[in-house]
């Protein structure tokens, strides 16, 4: 049977229950929810004036009530040491998902510590080392001075290069602004540490390098653009399952035909419609089924292209809306440079693109006349254009990005009402650190680790056995390195500090790598970890963060962390603390007074020392007005407060109309420019103010033409198809049948790091599922359910056959970063020459493995599609 | 011994006021429709709610894929009553086939329609789908839950009654409705 929970009825929050904001801490969308805490010794009743809501409870409520909460929005949490009961809802006033709730967001309450209801009890609730050769707790003290001792050894014998560091630099859970300051200031301001990665990729380096470099921020538009916009086009992006309620919220309306009126009063004197999409992705996803069922299939253009050829395509649009005169001249020559020579150099005709794409040259021209025709009347076609993982995991990452926002910016669609060039992103954004101070390209580390480099590894809230590519071949050679470590700690007694330290020393000096993992969950990294480090997460701190409209809200702490863990950002000042004391120990002075400024006691001393005095228009945010602006929050960068003089809104750049910041840009995920040139106040944080004035931001950037450059213009790349452009891509191509196409479904957050203990999540995905047409079924012998072994000369993994009605014939599509079958093993190393992974262009052959195993039989293999009543 | 009887009293007065305190708040759980429970006369509440049994219909009255619309566990709650044709794990009846659901979506409580062609149940709100031959085992959606089944027994003459549910029906947070 389906996994049920049998739950018949829910305590009622009473009239004064507590209520906190809340945004979902999963991905960019950050919706707005609010948690409803009171004493676990209490309750409300159903009738109005008992309960929270003000409702009649003793009735059937509504479609899309706000007064309802489902068994998995409930829990039972430590709040200030008392247990109480805790409801975490959507919020009906939140202006991104409007009483919205995904499947991954309405069990924040459920994925949540609880020690009544035994849910996450993962968790790390203390710090943990390898001590009698295994994992004990420990006090944070005890383990903060041996990562102290072993980091100031490691760091004295080989310098700052032999620290080595995965930190993510996100939003959201495992991230946001207090937590990537704190990692920040400790990496690159007490040090200098070049030799750190991010979460999902194995260099420090941004996705989306080319649109930087175009003066174009990759989160330009709002999420309203995707209301009044003529057409949508999406690149490499399923966003029904991985930006749900943005495109329930924001795009459907438009596909329906329901946001009309809004056109109409914003956009007057030019014709509207409901929207056309066009999307681009090889593999045919819900998001393409709910799009024809919502604006019909003659308004939904799906262009399945062969894998990694969208380069081809773009550039096509491009010349064929070039050679119409559609493009917007008065902008190119007003905001941009470099339009004819791009042109010239990126020239592909309809045919040449068909070729290569594998579409037809009437897919491709009526695509591009969606894109850019103009409208009855006239009118200048309004399109937002919206890409993803399919473009940024894609072939030619660089190129392809610059590409498209060529086709953005020769449209005139950036900074634009409808408009917009935008990633849609995987996490929210919460990015304040100071410089990066490595080199462009960023060293590949993964490498470094795999052939012996670095003495000690600090990871903070990534797990690469399973979120990198080549992970087999990364996890035997981190483990070997790791084990020579334990082995070595393992003959010590712990009591001998420095007879410990000595032995880790000695064994990292023969090839050993000592391993520190601060996470909020034992992940698979941290098997071959030392010390690991119980961190808080979203809620259990005040956490900030912005979504991918640059919506900044504050998640207040509505609940106790587990046990003695404790927020990032405090965490890395403990690990600067210690690193002072053991450097002045040491007798280097010197080094010792690089880590005096961490002496943050909460979240929000980091938060101030960090954004307020850092990030471009924080000396106008603080907790206190975050607070007040509730779910809503407001639009970065801020530019002013409400009732004082400020830039005109429509002012992106700067503190007056047209200015121009050159901050440095290169890791500022999602705004530009993210800095002053130089920092408001570097000197001693201010006091956090408990004045509540609204912070006025900026709904779209760009609006005023000026872009990210020296001389304020985009700049138009060159970006010539040059076939599969990743080392060693097309070879495997040749060499293995299948695509191994992969990706996300709507079930699971990321890693599956929660979801692997939520009984919903694995009842309905035990295994990853690897989708094959029933083609390629029959040929391998397989039964629903049946798992597999997926293979080629990177490595090996497992997946579950799923048949798919509109898979393509050897295009399989495995679900990725699965505890149960890791689809990076499958993986080359092959990355651009930015260091930028190729996860999706991925050859490899499959078998089978064993019958369907029994945690399958309760499964459905029915088709995913949601089809219109007939 | 006045002493004594001074601190007895007084701990019988605070022992009196808690449980006064506790029964006000039992009494919220314990009122169950129609049973006109008062404070004053609190009972301790059950720890599950108890259901009704429902006649439904009678087995003769099925056909195969043509859903009949029932209500349970009240006029306000609808679902639909199924025979598939054959045996499903939950099914009741002379083939082990004939199941019953909710039809309110356990996302945002829109009204489900039966796909014949793939024994689905689907939302025309958010394209949630739910397979009826695998407990409402939500094929793809938005809901946390899967779809609510009712339990269903069938007598001696056919006739069919649903006497429970095993999920938290949308729209109400006591599958019976409190008064």
């Amino acid at each position: 049977m389906a996994y049920k929970r049998n739950i018949d009825r829910l305590p009622i929050p009473p009239k004064d229950a507590k209520v906190h904001n809340v945004v979902c801490h999963y991905c960019i969308v950050g919706c707005g929810y609010h948690a409803l805490s009171w004493p676990v010794d209490r309750q409300g009743g159903p009738q109005s004036g008992r309960n929270a809501f003000g409702a009649d409870l003793t009735q059937q409520q509504g479609a899309m009530s706000g007064n309802w909460f489902s068994p998995s929005m409930y829990n039972i949490v430590k709040q200030d040491g008392r247990d109480v009961h805790l409801v975490i809802m959507p919020d009906d006033n939140c202006e991104v998902n409007s009483g919205l709730n995904s499947i991954r967001g309405s069990r924040i309450a459920e994925m949540s510590y609880s020690a009544v209801r035994q849910t996450q009890q993962q968790r790390l609730t203390e710090s943990l080392v390898w001590r009698y050769g295994q994992m004990q707790p420990t006090s944070w003290d005890d383990a903060l001075d041996l990562v102290a001792r072993v980091t100031a050894s490691v760091i004295a014998d080989q310098g700052e290069d032999g620290l080595i560091v995965s930190m993510y630099d996100h939003g959201g859970a495992g991230g946001g602004y207090e937590n990537t300051w704190g990692t920040g200031k400790l990496y690159f301001g007490a040090m200098k540490i070049k030799n750190v990665r991010i979460h999902n990729r194995p260099a420090y380096n941004s996705e989306v390098h080319a649109t930087r470099d175009m003066g174009v921020g990759e989160l330009n538009n709002c999420y309203e653009d995707a209301e009044l916009a003529d057409t949508i086009v999406v690149v490499g992006a399923n966003s029904l399952e991985t930006q749900t309620n943005y495109f329930l919220n924001h795009w459907v309306p438009n596909l329906r035909g329901t946001s009309l009126d809004k056109k109409k009063t914003q956009l007057p004197n030019e014709a509207h419609e409901a929207a056309r999409i066009v999307i681009v992705d090889p593999r045919r996803t819900v998001t393409t089924a709910a799009c024809e069922a919502e604006a019909g299939k003659d308004r939904v253009m799906h262009l399945a292209i062969n894998s990694g050829t969208d380069l081809a395509l773009i550039n096509a649009w491009l010349t064929y809306i070039a050679d119409k005169g559609w493009v917007d001249h008065a902008f190119i020559q007003a905001s941009t440079t470099g339009f004819d020579k791009a042109l010239t150099a990126n020239r592909t005709s309809l045919e040449d693109a068909a070729r290569i794409t594998g579409l037809t040259v009437d897919q491709i021209r009526q695509s591009a006349e969606w894109m850019a025709q103009p409208k009855q009347g006239g009118a200048r076609r309004r399109t937002m254009f919206a890409y993803e993982k399919g473009l940024i995991w894609g072939n030619d990452n660089y190129r392809t990005n610059a590409a498209y926002v060529n086709l953005a910016l020769a449209t005139g669609n950036v900074g634009r009402p409808g408009g917009g060039c935008v990633r849609l992103g995987g996490h929210q954004e919460g990015y304040s650190r100071p410089d990066y101070p490595g080199p462009r390209p960023a060293p590949y580390i993964d490498q470094l680790l795999i052939s012996g480099k670095g003495g000690v590894h600090h990871i903070w809230g990534c797990d690469h056995y399973k979120t990198t590519l080549n992970a087999l071949n990364f996890k035997q050679a981190y483990k070997k390195r790791t084990d020579m470590v334990k082995d070595a700690m393992s003959a010590v007694p712990w009591g001998d500090r420095q007879g410990m330290v000595t032995a880790i020393t000695d064994a990292i000096k023969k090839g050993g790598l000592f391993a520190v993992d601060v996470d909020i969950v034992p992940t698979q990294i941290g098997q071959a970890c030392h010390v690991m480090l119980p961190a808080a997460t979203s809620g259990e701190m005040n956490l900030t963060s912005m979504n991918g409209e640059r919506r900044m809200r504050l998640t207040e702490r509505y609940m106790d962390p587990p046990g003695s863990a404790m927020p990032d950002c405090l965490i890395a000042a403990g690990i600067a603390n210690n690193l002072e004391r053991v450097f002045g120990e040491m007798g280097k002075q010197d080094v010792a007074q690089k880590f005096t400024s961490f002496d943050w006691k909460t979240e929000e001393d980091a938060f101030m020392d960090g954004y307020h005095q850092h990030e471009k228009g924080g000396q106008f945010v603080t907790y206190a007005r975050l607070r007040a602006m509730g779910t809503n929050g407001f639009q970065e960068p801020a530019i002013g407060l409400e009732g004082e003089e400020h830039a005109a809104p429509a002012t992106t750049t700067g503190g007056t109309p047209g200015m121009v910041v050159q901050g440095p840009t290169l890791n500022a995920r999602g705004k530009e420019p993210t800095k002053q040139a130089t920092p408001a106040n570097t000197s001693t944080p201010p006091i956090a103010s408990s004045d509540t004035r609204k912070i006025i931001g900026t709904k779209r950037l760009y609006t005023d033409g000026k872009f990210n450059t020296k001389d304020g213009k985009a700049i138009f790349l060159a970006t010539a198809w040059r076939g599969l452009s990743v080392p060693g891509k097309a070879e495997e191509q040749k060499q293995f049948p299948f695509l191994i196409n992969n990706g996300r479904t709507n079930h699971v957050w990321q890693s599956a790091y929660l979801d692997q203990q939520d009984d919903f999540v694995t009842s309905r995905w035990p295994f990853p599922f690897i989708q094959l047409s029933p083609g390629d079924m029959a040929d391998l012998g397989l039964k629903p359910g049946d798992l597999v072994e997926v293979y080629n000369e990177n490595g090996s993994t497992q997946a579950m056959a799923q048949p798919s009605a509109v898979a393509r014939p050897k295009e399989a599509f495995m679900l990725f970063a699965y505890p149960k079958g890791i689809q990076g093993n499958v993986v080359s190393k092959g990355v651009n020459e930015l260091v930028i992974p190729n996860y999706k262009q991925t050859w490899g052959n499959i078998r089978k493995l064993a019958d369907a195993p029994a945690n399958t039989k309760d499964l459905s293999f029915k088709s995913q599609e949601y089809q219109v009543p007939s | 011994m006045a002493r004594c009887d001074k601190l007895v009293d007084v701990g019988r007065r605070a022992f009196f006021a808690r449980t006064a305190a506790a029964a006000a708040g039992a009494a919220v759980t314990a009122s169950l429709p129609g049973s006109g429970a008062r404070a004053a006369e609190a009972a301790p509440a059950l720890a599950l709610v108890t259901y009704p049994a429902a006649r439904l219909a009678n087995i003769k009255d099925l056909k195969v894929d043509e859903p009949i619309n029932i209500t349970y566990p009240d006029q306000q709650s609808p679902g639909i009553l199924l025979k598939l044709g054959h045996p499903v794990v939950g099914g009741v009846g002379p083939d082990q086939d004939v199941v019953a659901f909710s039809t309110m979506c356990p996302h945002k409580g829109f009204p489900l329609f039966y796909r014949a062609s793939d024994k689905s149940l689907n939302c025309p709100g958010h394209y949630s789908r739910f397979d009826v031959e695998k407990g409402g085992l939500e094929i793809w959606g938005h809901a946390t839950q899967n779809l609510p089944q009712f339990r269903l027994r069938v007598d001696q003459n056919g006739d069919i009654y649903a006497q429970g549910v095993d999920e938290l029906l949308y729209g109400r947070l006591s599958n019976i409705l409190q008064a």
